[in-house]
């Protein structure tokens, strides 16, 4: 499709940092109406950084800004919220549904945009007293509806429908909206079945022949092949491909995605898993996490290895550790060292001799409000009975504070922990700092096979390389079996012997930590159901 | 993914347990009416009273609820602004419905000020606006002795000495309020069957229903609902939450002073330190004896629930004094029926917020049974 | 000055402006013709007689269940105790024991009823916990009048049954605490030693409690319970078993309130209670997730300090008395100060 004139969005050299950290450099496309742009990379490429500039979120204002231009219609545009962004014609569609349950369809699409009446109240108490004009509501949502080509009815609480419809209804929101010229799509399809996503891209097809530009945010591939005229390739913050969708393969696009200049320097350790027994075998695992939901998960992870398990967000990589020490409701069987491990209860998890580290460092990691001597021997004195001073028979267990103090000095020399004190409290350290605590926690548990989960996760680059270092050192001096949790491809291919990829919940494949970056950048693409089961 | 299956017998269940307040209240008044002896002219005539002085009140719980806001503990301070009023017009001496009508007018700048001053609290204490508006009732209390007892009569002037107390200031524990006693109940009263109908009273309730299912439909009715389901999508809309639940908590403030000064014409004294602290309960009690729930409340509700809640009041002091003989077990027992349906309607309320919660696990392991199943 | 500041900060200004207001009143008493040495006194005697109730409040706010506003659930655990330690005629100081004894496994039934309501209401336990303490109380008044009681000193005369609204505790355990090792500084000041050491003990027990290893896992469930979970530890238990203490506390907290003041009261007699416990810890410096044992003795001092000074100064001063209204204010608006504060320290 060839397109002329001026572009309804142009990006010019955007580039935007948080807090040092380069996060999109010189990311400059161009959008003509009426065109579908598919936009792509892995998590972290800043595909979110991107939209919030273009919906004007207050985030990016917040931390400094952006730098670049934007152009809209031909008009440089700088919006200082998304409320300008929509009052443009920019409409999105988040991956989250914003939408209120007991609303009908049509008081959803229109919510806050009601069409109403003055009356003689209005007129004195001001036009929040208006009457809603509900016959015209529901035509206007009606219409938006329609211009979808979908059947929905506009009367049906939202709470009740299905999750298809409740994307339509989002996406109807947008469409009702005079102005829209441009349409975000974050997305889309990630929660629909084939037949639903189906019928939306057909209606992603036809709003493009009306004259609507849209931006359309896949990891599903074929669909982006399918649907888009043009995709643009993000990785690391930058543009690396800009091509017309005709004739582009999906195998293309996965290693654009994930394709780095291959560090040569990097040694694999000769690691034949092979030999080692099983320590722990996962049979039919499913988790209730939500947002990471974990289907009928079989696994065996060997006795000294580092497994690693990737994949993009919300796939339920993040789900297996969680739903195998029973923070989230699971099923299934778990199998330890020859013993079954009951689900949902995480002391017998603990108990049977495995740690967790998880990725919720905040949430579930620390005692933000508490000392770092707590939060270090807090699971050890609990679980393994450490620092505990026993009287009268064990009948009282007392806390034994100097060999508290004694193991987290202890740890914080070991994992050069900065802070004033091991009495600081755990709230006031850097990110980096936290995740060590949460390591130091569990080494001090002496766990036989450890679970890290998204370790790096929001801490510097040099903190990184300390903490994948410290694991790395954990697993060869005890001998301790990790099962390490991560988005980022690259870290697991630096530190795992294996890396399992989930996909929809599901084990896509498990190959060995040396295949190039490609073939794991398939699996995670993969589409859902027409997945081939690779194993090495 | 699919419906959650249920059994009938689960169906049944939830459908008894999502009623089983109003059931529960039903199966009471059934065995208490015949054991209190009561004639059901007696019975039917003191409930129509009841309704007419207590529904007012009970209705303007209705707003907040609507807005997620819970029950509106801080009702009390309407019912304190309201009582203010009423003490001036008794000062004053202006009678009949034009001192209710002022005492109304008096009432709604102070309504106004402390349901602002509540929302504006309610606001900073986002998740405990019950608990919260529940202290914020007592502290205003406080704050209403400290008005009404010293400051009435020393530095706010009254000039009838029957309202103050012999030590100069300070308003007195009863206020007659004689001049208004009855006087919107007696307007148009008429009698059927034996049973007097106050159809003055009557119609300003029937109005504030009204207006009430007048105002859901209005743009701010709207953003108040919006703002009651999901405080962050409204927000996203562009709806002005905090706003939006301050004018909630106002408005529904200003209906209990209204309400208050209705009750007080038809009880015709005013307990200057008492009156208050209680009605809120009993309010609260009738609505969630009529099904309703922490965030959901219909008019349906508030009459079922006053219907109901006051049969049992009436009933119980002599069922309880036939059955063993104790007056004053029964009084007990009524209050102790008032503050169990509140408790019981919270921690329900609170167990299905709860159930609601797992109902997606308990999908995935249908969902999963079904994938096992289709293999074999 | 940034050293004051810091001060103020740690102290928290609600804690300076209550601790100004009580030393001003003590500073203007003397002007006022109002005698210092008994007003300390009337302090003391009171800081004993309430110091279990507001220590009550301590372990569920470490476990996280808020504060204990069903705290009369407790108080009746320790009323059915005291009567039937006098209805079974125990006298003198063994009935104050058999009552802390009878008392004892209804605070525990209580507490874990209610500790198994308080888990399944997670995130409102303070609203629900008010309306449990007022239904039992008035289920309570139903029992007091149905319950066969028939010791003479307690049931209603004309009746034959029914117990009393207020009982005297003169001849069975009435000062058997405060009489302990009593003694006086000069006319006026008299120190209720035994009290005030069965206080001191208790609260020690409690502090010992917190530094055991169940006592840590409290804390940690109190201050995350995801983490506490993540830890092994279970949640649910450890909640009920804070409960049961809460109550328990309450339940010991009444009886050594009821051998001070003289009698106990019955009906709707523990109705308010919870309130004036739960803003004492609070003026302490205690909030709605953190308590100390610091925390409750400050802050039982400094508010029975403003309950017994303000009547009396301010009677004294303008000749009327508002201590009943500042009381409310004063409390009430701890309270809500507090419950406006997110889970922070209530600085």
């Amino acid at each position: 499709m060839a397109h002329t004139g001026v572009p309804i969005l142009e990006l010019r050299d955007i580039s935007k940092e948080y807090f040092g950290n380069k996060v999109l450099t010189d990311v400059s496309f161009s959008l003509h109406s009426g065109e579908i742009l598919g936009l792509v990379g892995e998590n972290g490429a800043g595909k979110s950084t991107l939209m919030n500039i273009l919906f004007g979120m207050e985030v990016i204002q917040q931390t400094g800004g952006y730098a670049g231009e934007m152009l809209v219609a031909g008009q440089t545009v700088r919006y200082q919220s998304s409320f300008d962004a929509i009052a443009d014609g920019i409409g999105m569609v988040h991956q989250e549904f914003s939408l209120l349950p007991d609303f009908s369809v049509a008081e959803n699409i229109l919510l806050n945009r009601e069409p109403h009446t003055r009356s003689f109240v209005s007129e004195v108490f001001g036009d929040r007293l208006d009457s809603i004009d509900r016959k015209t509501l529901v035509s206007k949502a009606e219409t938006a509806i329609g211009k979808l080509g979908v059947s929905i009815d506009s009367s049906t609480p939202v709470g009740t429908m299905p999750v298809g419809h409740k994307q339509f209804t989002e996406i109807a929101r947008e469409l009702s909206k005079d102005s829209i010229r441009i349409l975000v799509l974050d997305e889309p399809t990630a929660v629909l079945t084939e037949q639903e996503a189906a019928i939306l891209l057909k209606a992603v097809k036809k709003l493009s022949d009306e004259g609507i530009a849209i931006i359309f945010i896949s990891h599903r591939l074929q669909e982006v092949v399918d649907v888009c005229d043009t995709v643009v390739v993000l990785r690391d913050g930058k543009v690396v491909h800009n091509e017309p969708a005709a004739g582009l393969t999906i195998e293309q696009i996965a290693r654009w995605m994930v394709g780095r200049d291959v560090d040569q320097s990097r040694t694999h350790r000769a690691f034949d898993y092979a030999q080692a027994p099983p320590v722990l075998t996962i049979e039919n695992l499913w988790v209730d996490m939500p947002g990471e939901t974990v289907r009928d998960v079989s696994l065996a992870v060997h006795k000294g290895e580092i497994l690693g398990i990737g994949g993009l967000a919300g796939q339920g990589k993040l789900g297996i550790p969680n739903g195998a020490m029973g923070l989230f409701p699971a099923g299934g069987k778990v199998v330890f060292e020859g013993e079954e491990i009951a689900l949902n209860n995480p002391k017998n998890f603990l108990d049977a001799g495995m740690a967790f580290v998880s990725e919720d460092r905040r949430g579930v990691g620390l005692l933000l409000d508490e000392s770092l001597d707590w939060n270090i021997s807090f699971a050890a004195m609990q679980v393994r009975g450490k620092y505990l001073k026993r009287y009268l028979n064990g009948m009282l267990q007392w806390r034994d504070e100097k060999s508290i103090q004694e193991t987290a000095r202890h740890y914080i020399d070991a994992l050069q922990i900065k802070c004033t004190s091991s009495k600081q409290k755990a709230k006031e350290l850097s990110g980096g700092n936290q995740q060590k605590i949460c390591c130091a926690k569990a080494f001090a548990l002496e766990p036989r096979l450890l679970f890290v989960s998204e370790p790096t996760r929001g801490i510097d680059i040099g903190a990184k390389s300390l903490v994948l270092q410290a694991l790395r050192d954990y697993n060869e001096k005890s001998g301790t079996t990790i099962v390490m949790i991560s988005s980022e491809l690259e870290e697991l291919r630096a530190i795992c012997d294996r890396i399992a990829i989930v996909t929809d919940g599901r084990i896509a494949g498990i190959l060995p930590a040396n295949h190039p970056s490609e073939d794991f950048g398939l699996l995670m693409v993969a589409s859902p159901k027409g997945a081939t089961e690779v194993t090495a | 993914m699919s419906e959650l299956r249920e059994t009938r017998k689960e169906k049944i269940l939830s459908i008894l347990e999502k009623n089983s307040v109003p059931i529960l209240f039903t199966v009471f008044c059934a065995l208490g009416i015949p054991l209190s002896g009561y004639s059901y002219g007696y019975l039917g005539q003191e409930i129509v009273v009841r309704i007419a002085r207590n529904s007012f009140l009970i209705i303007a719980l209705l707003v907040p609820i609507m807005a997620g806001m819970g029950l509106n503990f801080g009702m009390t301070l309407g019912a304190m602004a309201g009582q203010i009023g009423l003490i001036f017009i008794a000062d004053w001496g202006i009678v009949g419905i034009p001192g209710m009508i002022l005492a109304m007018i008096i009432s709604t700048p102070i309504s106004a000020f402390l349901g602002w001053l509540c929302g504006k609290i309610l606001n900073m204490a986002k998740g405990r606006e019950m608990v919260t508006s529940y202290i914020i009732g007592f502290f205003i209390n406080g704050v209403y002795q400290l008005i009404v007892l010293y400051g009435m009569g020393s530095v706010i002037p009254i000039k009838n000495p029957a309202l103050v107390l012999p030590r100069g200031y300070g308003i007195r524990n009863t206020v007659n309020l004689i001049s208004i006693r009855k006087v919107l109940d007696n307007l148009l009263a008429i009698k059927i069957f034996g049973i007097s109908i106050p159809v003055a009273t009557l119609l300003v309730i029937a109005a504030l229903c009204f207006f009430i299912i007048w105002f859901r439909k209005t743009k701010l009715g709207q953003d108040m609902r919006a703002v009651g389901q999901d405080l962050e999508v409204a927000r996203a809309a562009g709806i002005k939450v905090e706003h939006t639940r301050i004018v909630s908590v106002v408005l529904s403030t200003i209906l209990a002073g209204y309400g208050m000064i209705v009750y007080l014409q038809n009880i015709g004294t005013l307990n200057t330190y008492n009156s208050h602290m209680q009605i809120g309960m009993f309010s609260i009690a009738a609505l969630l004896v009529g099904g309703a729930t922490v965030n959901r409340a219909s008019i349906g509700n508030v009459f079922l629930g006053v219907s109901l809640f006051h049969l049992m009041f009436i009933v119980s002091p002599t069922a309880g004094k036939n059955l063993i003989g104790e007056a004053q077990l029964g009084e007990y027992f009524r209050v102790f029926v008032s503050y169990g349906v509140i408790t019981i309607a919270l921690v329900l309320y609170e167990v299905r917020k709860r159930r609601d919660l797992t109902r997606a696990g308990r999908l995935l392991a249908q969902d999963q049974a079904d994938e096992v199943e289709a293999k074999q | 000055m940034i050293k004051i500041r810091q001060f103020i900060h740690s102290f928290g200004w609600p804690r300076i402006i209550i601790g100004l207001f009580l030393l001003s009143l003590f500073i203007l008493a003397p002007f006022f013709n109002v005698n210092v040495a008994t007003s300390i006194s009337d302090t003391i005697v009171r800081f004993g007689q309430n110091g279990l109730m507001v220590l009550a409040m301590v372990p569920m706010i470490h476990s996280g269940c808020g504060l204990n506003f069903g705290l009369p659930l407790g108080i009746i655990a320790g009323l059915l105790g005291g009567t039937l330690a006098i209805e079974f005629n125990f006298v003198g100081p063994v009935s104050f024991l058999m009552a802390i004894l009878l008392a004892t496994p209804f605070a525990v039934l209580f507490g874990w009823g209610y500790g198994k309501l308080l888990n399944k209401v997670k995130g409102s336990e303070m609203m629900i916990a008010t309306y449990v303490g007022f239904s039992s109380v008035a289920f309570m008044c139903m029992m007091w009048l149905l319950l066969p009681y028939d010791s003479p000193t307690m049931v209603w005369g004309y009746a034959g049954t029914g117990l009393r609204t207020t009982i005297s505790t003169e001849g069975f355990y009435l000062h058997v605490l405060t009489n302990f090792l009593k003694f006086r500084l000069g006319e006026t000041l008299m120190v209720p030693t035994g009290m005030l050491l069965f206080f001191a003990l208790i609260a020690f027990f409690m502090w010992a409690f917190l530094h055991t290893k169940r006592g840590t896992a409290m804390t940690a469930v109190g201050s995350n319970p995801v983490f506490a979970r993540a830890s092994g530890i279970d949640i649910d238990k450890t909640r009920t078993l804070s409960v049961i203490m809460s109550t328990w506390l309450g339940a010991i907290g009444i009886l050594v309130y009821q051998q001070s003041f003289g009698f106990i009261q019955l009906y709707m007699g523990p109705f308010y209670m919870a309130l004036p416990a739960v803003s004492a810890i609070l003026i302490g410096g205690a909030s709605v997730n953190k308590a100390s044992i610091v925390n409750v003795i400050v802050g039982t001092f400094l508010f029975q300090g403003i309950v017994t000074m303000t009547p009396s100064v301010m009677n004294s001063m303008i000749h009327t008395d508002m201590s009943e209204v500042i009381r409310i204010v004063v409390s009430n608006g701890m309270i809500l100060y507090a419950l406006t504060r997110k889970s922070e320290a209530t600085r």
